[in-house]
């Protein structure tokens, strides 16, 4: 699975950085960076499910996560 | 395959811009479409080998077949935007030879079977494009009506996602890329946006074929483009050539650079920074180890009086003011990236300035609804690779282009 940030959409709240810090890092600003530095970062496997709670719990409905 | 000696030569050229002005000299000069069905008219894009003259360069033949597979009615938009500021080639394409454009949109129509078809251009050109669709009507031209949109003058207005915002009346700024234009853009219906050139040279190839076509230009990049020419030259302005075409012949063709050329920005303020170098053909194959392409065809010639730190800094902070507001690296890179140029090219060095200006450079990159965070990275990138001297000379205080050193 990929995660895509919708970045009309992000505000940089920061609870997708809290809760895949595996993934995903904050930038000077607050708002989320890849670490593997793609525009759409792969989510390996065991984090899906933590992938699938950031999603929800973005209270900007920016982050989605899509298979390909 | 083709060896270099076959291959054809790239060169000055004016397809799109030859002809007299006028309705009556179109017709005169190149008849009345002939008739194509929707797969004709694929088939021809892509034996050609035609891509989009906008700056991404993408397929032509690609784009249309996926709005034609997208079912029910599509729309076609032939987008006439030009918010480069270097760039002039589109307004002089739709003042001078109109008509290819207004062809090249019926054309993709009946390709993608489009119910709507729209013209958006800047609205000092609506009102001569008016008159024109109204003549055409009356010549029996235009199987179906074009509406005209006036594009804002603003960098990011062309966009193809922001011209789908345009049309639907919400603003012409970039959208998310989760769901693309081609699949839901005008009125959430399949969209094709194309540059106005584009459809200018599709006009061409369907009244004189795909071979003509691929007699100019390079075997991987075919065809002709326009390039906008401005800075150090004696005649800057509009030019056409083939792909491939000579750094040193375009030049000329702008009546010669003015005095010492140091380097030379291709592809516009999204573009890259290459060494002025007359041999060094145009396309996207041989600038690309520079980190530039062709792109919309913008060309500034710098001579080697200016500094290059100076005029990328001035241009990331044009970039910096015409970031949309949506986007928060954008909204804040773009401003901390100027910035940090301006200290480098103003000669006010601290420790780790110019690694700075490479790591934001980095940062912003692949992280915006568009690529305006993408293409200011790429501008000062190639700027601080070509203009190596210049840094290691500003942060010791000196200016070599001041000192008459470039």
């Amino acid at each position: 699975m990929k995660l895509h940030v919708d970045w009309t959409a992000c505000d940089g709240r920061g609870v997708c950085t809290e809760l895949l810090e595996e993934v995903l890092v904050e930038d000077d600003w607050g708002f989320p960076v890849a670490r593997d530095g793609q525009r759409s970062p792969t989510v390996p496997p065991p984090l899906e499910a933590a992938a699938r709670q950031a999603v929800d719990r973005c209270p900007m409905l920016a982050l989605k996560l899509r298979s390909r | 395959m083709t060896s270099v000696a076959e291959a054809p030569v790239a060169r000055v050229e004016r397809r799109l811009l030859d002809g007299e002005l006028g309705l009556d000299a179109h017709l005169a000069r190149h008849g009345r479409l002939p008739v194509l069905d929707g797969s004709q008219i694929i088939g021809m894009a892509r034996d050609a080998g035609l891509t989009g003259r906008g700056g991404a360069g993408f397929p032509v033949w690609r784009k249309l077949s996926a709005v034609a597979a997208g079912g029910g009615a599509a729309v076609v938009v032939a987008n006439g935007a030009e918010g480069e500021p270097a760039s002039k080639k589109d307004r002089a394409l739709l003042a001078y030879q109109p008509n290819l454009v207004l062809d090249g949109l019926q054309l993709v129509a009946t390709a993608t079977t489009a119910e709507g078809a729209h013209l958006y251009a800047p609205k000092a050109a609506l009102p001569a494009l008016r008159a024109l669709l109204a003549a055409r009507a009356a010549a029996g031209l235009d199987r179906r009506p074009v509406t005209l949109h006036a594009a804002p003058d603003a960098f990011v207005s062309g966009e193809e996602s922001a011209v789908v915002s345009a049309i639907n009346g919400r603003g012409a700024v970039p959208a998310d890329k989760r769901i693309r234009v081609v699949q839901a853009g005008v009125g959430g219906a399949p969209t094709l946006v194309q540059n106005v050139e584009t459809l200018a040279h599709l006009a061409l190839i369907a009244r004189y074929g795909a071979g003509w076509f691929l007699s100019a230009g390079t075997p991987d990049e075919p065809g002709t483009f326009l390039a906008t020419i401005s800075g150090a030259v004696r005649r800057p302005g509009v030019v056409e050539a083939g792909y491939g075409v000579p750094l040193g012949e375009l030049i000329a063709a702008a009546g010669g650079a003015t005095m010492h050329l140091q380097a030379v920005l291709i592809g516009g303020y999204h573009g890259g920074w290459v060494p002025a170098d007359p041999a060094l053909p145009v396309s996207r194959q041989t600038l690309q180890p520079y980190g530039a392409s062709p792109g919309a065809g913008v060309i500034v010639a710098l001579p080697a009086g200016a500094c290059g730190l100076g005029e990328t800094a001035r241009i990331t902070g044009y970039l910096a003011e015409q970031v949309a507001g949506q986007c928060g690296p954008c909204i804040n890179g773009l401003p901390r990236m100027a910035a940090t140029l301006a200290d480098l090219a103003a000669r006010r060095p601290r420790a780790g300035l110019a690694a700075e200006a490479e790591r934001l450079a980095r940062l912003v990159s692949g992280r915006g609804a568009c690529h305006h965070p993408d293409g200011t990275a790429r501008l000062v990138l190639s700027a601080m690779r070509i203009f190596e001297a210049d840094v290691a000379a500003h942060l010791n205080g000196r200016c070599l282009a001041a000192e008459g050193q470039r």
